[in-house]
C-alpha cells in the first residue's frame, strides 16, 4: 500500500524477525477493544490531514490514509486481528464464521458466511455479495487485480476483459451459506490478500466503476456519512452494526470521526497541541519535532515502519530508459541527506534495497555508493557525473513529481538540486497528495522521476518486489499502475513466480531467493533510488486515550477514547 | 526622494547578489546543502543541526556575519540572505517587466478604444469586462496552475513551464483593465477637446493624432500608474510564488522564500520575515514614488488635497 497475511509459519517468522530487531513501537500489545468499556464511548474524534487520500472506493484506494479508516468501516471474509503489536499480523475470520477449509492440495478455499450481518444501508450480506465483490475487483481495475486476485480461476480472463468479468473460480451456495474459491495454483499469500481492504465485501448492487467521493456501504462499526476531498470526511456509527467478533471488528468508541483537509501541517500540529483536534495524519514538520517530542512527550508514539521512501525512475522514457542514467542518479543521491530532511537519524534509516531492513528476504546490500561494503557510505558524485556523460543524457530536461507536503517538497527540492548537479536541467513539480499518487502511475503523464512511499500490505517480500516491479502491475495509460517505474523483465518475473512457489513449500529458501532477486534488480536494472525506511510519530491530543497500534494498519482510530 | 533612494538601494543590493554569493558568502544559493557544515567561533557546525533534545533537525539561525549565513539557512541548508538578494532580483524583474507589458498594452488598447469608439470600443471594453469579472488573484492562480504544468505553446511561441516569462505574462494580463479603463476614459474626454477636433478637421491621420496629440496627454497618467503597477505586480508575484505556482525552485523570489520559511516560523522566523520586509519596503517605496510622480506632473492636485 501506499500500505496486509496466511502462511502462519511465515507470519510467525516475520513477526519474530521484526520483534527481535526492536521494531516494535512504544505501544503496548494490549488488544484493542477486547474488553469494551462503554464508559469511554462517545464524543467526536477530530483527525487532520493536509489533503484527502483520493477515491473513497475501498476496491480502488491504495493509500494508508484511508486503509486506516477502512478498518472500522469495512470487513472481508477474513481480516487482520484488531490488536496491538505483532499479533496484528494474524489473519482471523471476519464475515466468515471461521478460517477457510483448505482442500484439493491448497487450491480450494471454502468459507462459511456469518448470518445476520447487514450492510450500512440495511441490506443483508449474502454469498452473492461476496461473488460480486470479487468480480467487481476486476471491473474497477483494482491495482492488484492482475497480480493478486488473478490467482482465482477465471481471473486472468477478467483482467483481459474486466467489463464482462465472471469468476468461474468463485462458487456460492445460498443454502449452506458457503463461498468456495478455486485457485489456478497454490498461493501462500491468498488469505493475506483477502484480509486487506481490497477484499472488503460490498453490496452486489455497487456500481462497477470507481465510486470516487460517493461512500460505498460497508459492514463495519462505522460508515462514511459524507466525503468532500476538498473539505472533510465524516464517519458515523453504522446503525446496523452488532459485534460478531471483537478480534475482527470491535465496537468503536467515538460517536463520530471526522477528518478535515486543507490546513498546513504546522497548523495541524498547533491544533492538536491546543486540543482543537486529536491527531495529525501527516509527517510532523521538522521544526516542530523538538517541541512536540519534548513538551508533548506523553502525547507521541514512535514506531519503526516496514516501508520505503523511494524515487521510481520511468524506465520507458528518456532519460531514464538508459541504465547508466538511472545508475547515475543512484550514485548521486545522498540518502543521509534524505534522512536529514525527514527529521534526522532518529526518524529514518538510509537504505539501499527494495526490501526494508529486517523484512522477510532482506539482504543487507548496497550497490551504489562511495564505499564497497554492504552499508551505505555516502554518494559518489564523480561516478554519477561520469555515468550521465556516458549515457548521452547530459543536459536533458528532467521533471520530478512530488507531493506538496512539507517533507516531500523538501525531499523533492533536494533531489532536483542533485539532478542539476550531475548535469540535468531538473525542475520540481509539486502536486497535492490527493492526486500525486495516481498521477505518477499514469504513463499518459510521462512522469520521468517521482518521489513516493510504499508501506507493506503484509510482511512478505512479494508485496514489495512482485507488486511494485512485475510486468502484471504495469498498466499503460492507467492511474492504477503501481509499477511506477514501468519495469517489465520477463526473466525477473519468472524468478518472482519461482520464489512465490518456493514460499509455499520452503519459506526460508523462498525468502533467500527474494533477497537475490532484490539484489539482481538493483544491480542490473536500478529502477528506483531507495532513500530510507521511516519511523512514524503519532501525535495525539491530550484528551485521547486507549492508543493501540497495529503493525498492519497502524493506529486504530475507532478505538481511541475521548473521555 | 527618500522613496527613490530606498528603492535604488534595494535594487542595487539585489543586483549585487551574484557578487555577494560568490565573493562574500561563498555559497551557491541554488544548490541544496543538506549535509553541509560551516565554521562558527572556531567550531564546525552542521548547517542543518540535529536536535540534542528530542527529535528533529533545525537549520542554523542568523549569524549576523555577512560572510557566513547572515540570516541563517533555509530547510535545504541554503544561505537565506544570498537567496533573499537573488529573490529580490526575480521579484523586481517580474514586477517591472510585467508592469511594462501591462502598461504598454493597457495604454494601447485604452487609447484605441477611447479614440475610435463604436465597435472597437465595444470589443475592447468587453475584453476588459471579461478580465475584470474574475477576482484578480483567482484568475492569476488559474492561469498559473494551467501553464505551470504544460508551459505556453501558441504558434511559434514556446515558453517552458519553469520560465520567469510565464508569471510575467500572467501578471501583466490580469492587470491590463486596471490601467486600460482609466486610459480609455481619459482618451474619450480628450477626443471631444478642441485641439483634437481641430487636428481631425485639418485632415491629420488617426495614427498621427494618437501619437502626437493623444499619447502625450495620456503619458503622465500612465507614468503615475507605473510604480503602483510594479508594486501590485510584485505583490501578486509573491502571492503566486508563495502558493508554489509562480517562480519555481530552485529559483527564488521573495514569495518562494516566505514559503520556504513557512515550516520554520517557530524556530527560524527570519527566513520568512526577511523577504516580507523586502516586499513591504519595496512596495511602500514604489507607492510613495508613484505619489511623488503624480505630484510632479500635477502640482495642483497637492494644493487641492491640502486645501
Amino acid at each position: 500500500m501506499k500500505h496486509s497475511f496466511t502462511s502462519w509459519v511465515r507470519a510467525g517468522a516475520a513477526a519474530a524477525l521484526i520483534s527481535s530487531a526492536g521494531l516494535i513501537g512504544s505501544s503496548a500489545a494490549s488488544a484493542a477493544g477486547v474488553t469494551y468499556q462503554p464508559a469511554h464511548a462517545g464524543g467526536t474524534l477530530h483527525l487532520l490531514a493536509t489533503g484527502a487520500g483520493g477515491t473513497l472506493d475501498p476496491q480502488v484506494n491504495y493509500t494508508l490514509q484511508y486503509w486506516q479508516l477502512y478498518q472500522a468501516t469495512y470487513d472481508g471474509l477474513v481480516t487482520f486481528q484488531k490488536v496491538g503489536g505483532t499479533p496484528s499480523f494474524t489473519v482471523v475470520p471476519d464475515l466468515a464464521t471461521a478460517l477457510p477449509v483448505v482442500s484439493n492440495g491448497g487450491l480450494t478455499y471454502t468459507f462459511t458466511l456469518r448470518k445476520g450481518i447487514k450492510f450500512a444501508n440495511g441490506a443483508p450480506v449474502t454469498v452473492n455479495d461476496v461473488k460480486a465483490t470479487f468480480e467487481r475487483l476486476f471491473k474497477v481495475s483494482n491495482p492488484n487485480a492482475g497480480t493478486w486476485y488473478n490467482v482465482i480461476k477465471g481471473g486472468d480472463a477478467c483482467v483481459k476483459t474486466p467489463a464482462t468479468c465472471s469468476l468461474s473460480g468463485v462458487s456460492v451456495n445460498a443454502a449452506t451459506n458457503t463461498v468456495t474459491f478455486t485457485l489456478v495454483h497454490q498461493d501462500a499469500e491468498f488469505l493475506d490478500q483477502m484480509a486487506v481492504p481490497f477484499g472488503a465485501i460490498l453490496p452486489a448492487s455497487t456500481p462497477a466503476k470507481d465510486q470516487g467521493s460517493t461512500p460505498v456501504p460497508g459492514t463495519g462499526a462505522y460508515m462514511f456519512k459524507s466525503y468532500d476531498p476538498n473539505k472533510s470526511l465524516v464517519m458515523v456509527r453504522n446503525p446496523y452494526f452488532k459485534v460478531w467478533s471483537s478480534a475482527a471488528q470491535p465496537q468503536g468508541y467515538p460517536n463520530e470521526i471526522d477528518e478535515t483537509f486543507g490546513q498546513t501541517v504546522e497548523n495541524e500540529v498547533t491544533a492538536v497541541e491546543n486540543g482543537q483536534a486529536d491527531w495529525v495524519f501527516d509527517p510532523l514538520p521538522a521544526d516542530r519535532l523538538q517541541e512536540v517530542s519534548t513538551k508533548y512527550a506523553k502525547q507521541i508514539n514512535v514506531h519503526t515502519l516496514t516501508a520505503n521512501w523511494y524515487l521510481p525512475m520511468n524506465m520507458n522514457i528518456a532519460p531514464f530508459n538508459n541504465l547508466k542514467a538511472r545508475q547515475a542518479v543512484e550514485y548521486a543521491v545522498d540518502k543521509n541527506a534524505a534522512v536529514t530532511l525527514d527529521g534526522g537519524t532518529q526518524l529514518a534509516t538510509p537504505t539501499c534495497t527494495i526490501l526494508p531492513a529486517n523484512f522477510p528476504g532482506h539482504v543487507n546490500n548496497c550497490v551504489y555508493n562511495k564505499g564497497t561494503g554492504a552499508t551505505y557510505a555516502g554518494p559518489d558524485l564523480a561516478k554519477a557525473k561520469a555515468l550521465v556523460k556516458a549515457s548521452g543524457t547530459y543536459g536533458m530536461k528532467v521533471s520530478l513529481v512530488a507531493q506538496n507536503d512539507t517533507v516531500d517538497y523538501n525531499e523533492g527540492q533536494y533531489v532536483v538540486s542533485v539532478l542539476n548537479a550531475i548535469g540535468y536541467k531538473a525542475t520540481l513539480k509539486p502536486l497535492s497528495q490527493n492526486i500525486e499518487f495516481n498521477y505518477i502511475q499514469d504513463t499518459k503523464n510521462k512522469v520521468q522521476i517521482s518521489l513516493t512511499q510504499w508501506f507493506q500490505d503484509y510482511p512478505a517480500a512479494s508485496d514489495f518486489i512482485n507488486v511494485l516491479l512485475s510486468c502484471a502491475n504495469f498498466h499503460k495509460g492507467s492511474p492504477n499502475s503501481i509499477n511506477i517505474s514501468g519495469m517489465c523483465v520477463p526473466s525477473i518475473d519468472a524468478k518472482m513466480q519461482q520464489a512465490e512457489k518456493l514460499m509455499i513449500t520452503n519459506p526460508v529458501a523462498g525468502n533467500k531467493l527474494w533477497g537475490q532477486i532484490d539484489t539482481q534488480i538493483m544491480q542490473q536494472y536500478a529502477p528506483w533510488v531507495t532513500l530510507f525506511n521511516p519511523r512514524l510519530i503519532d501525535f495525539t491530543s491530550k484528551r485521547v486515550g486507549n492508543y493501540n497500534f497495529s503493525l498492519e494498519f497502524y493506529m486504530y482510530v475507532d478505538q481511541l477514547w475521548l473521555k | 526622494m527618500m522613496a527613490l533612494g530606498l528603492l535604488s538601494l534595494i535594487i542595487l543590493a539585489c543586483l549585487l547578489a551574484p557578487y555577494y554569493a560568490s565573493s562574500i558568502a561563498h555559497e551557491n544559493p541554488f544548490v541544496s546543502n543538506v549535509q553541509g557544515s560551516i565554521t562558527l567561533g572556531g567550531k564546525t557546525v552542521s548547517v542543518l543541526q540535529p536536535s540534542t533534545v528530542g527529535f528533529g533537525v533545525t537549520p542554523i539561525g542568523p549569524t549576523w556575519h555577512f560572510s557566513t549565513y547572515f540570516l541563517g539557512a533555509d530547510p535545504q541548508g541554503r544561505d537565506v540572505f544570498a537567496r533573499l538578494l537573488y529573490g529580490g532580483r526575480d521579484s523586481l524583474f517580474i514586477g517591472f517587466s510585467s508592469a511594462v507589458i501591462c502598461c504598454f498594452f493597457a495604454t494601447a488598447l485604452g487609447m484605441v478604444a477611447g479614440y475610435f469608439g463604436g465597435v472597437v470600443d465595444w470589443i475592447v471594453s468587453r475584453l476588459f469586462d471579461i478580465i475584470w469579472a474574475f477576482p484578480v488573484y483567482l484568475l492569476a492562480i488559474s492561469l498559473s496552475v494551467i501553464l505551470l504544468t504544460s508551459g505556453l505553446n501558441v504558434g511559434f511561441i514556446h515558453i517552458q513551464p519553469g520560465s520567469l516569462v510565464l508569471p510575467i505574462l500572467i501578471i501583466a494580463s490580469v492587470y491590463i483593465p486596471y490601467v486600460g479603463r482609466p486610459v480609455r476614459g481619459l482618451v474619450m474626454t480628450l477626443r471631444e477637446r478642441e485641439f483634437i477636433q481641430a487636428a481631425i478637421g485639418s485632415g491629420a491621420s488617426d495614427w498621427r493624432i494618437l501619437r502626437r496629440d493623444v499619447f502625450p496627454n495620456v503619458a503622465p497618467t500612465v507614468i503615475v500608474f507605473f510604480p503602483m503597477m510594479v508594486a501590485f505586480n510584485m505583490l501578486t508575484e509573491s502571492a503566486l510564488s508563495f502558493l508554489s505556482i509562480g517562480v519555481q525552485p530552485p529559483n527564488a523570489s521573495w514569495g518562494t522564500i516566505i514559503n520556504d520559511g513557512l515550516d520554520l516560523l517557530y524556530t527560524r522566523p527570519w527566513v520568512s520575515i526577511a523577504p516580507g520586509i523586502g516586499i513591504v519596503l519595496t512596495c511602500a517605496a514604489l507607492n510613495l514614488l508613484g505619489d511623488g510622480v503624480r505630484d510632479a506632473f500635477d502640482p495642483k492636485a497637492k494644493l487641492r488635497g491640502g486645501a
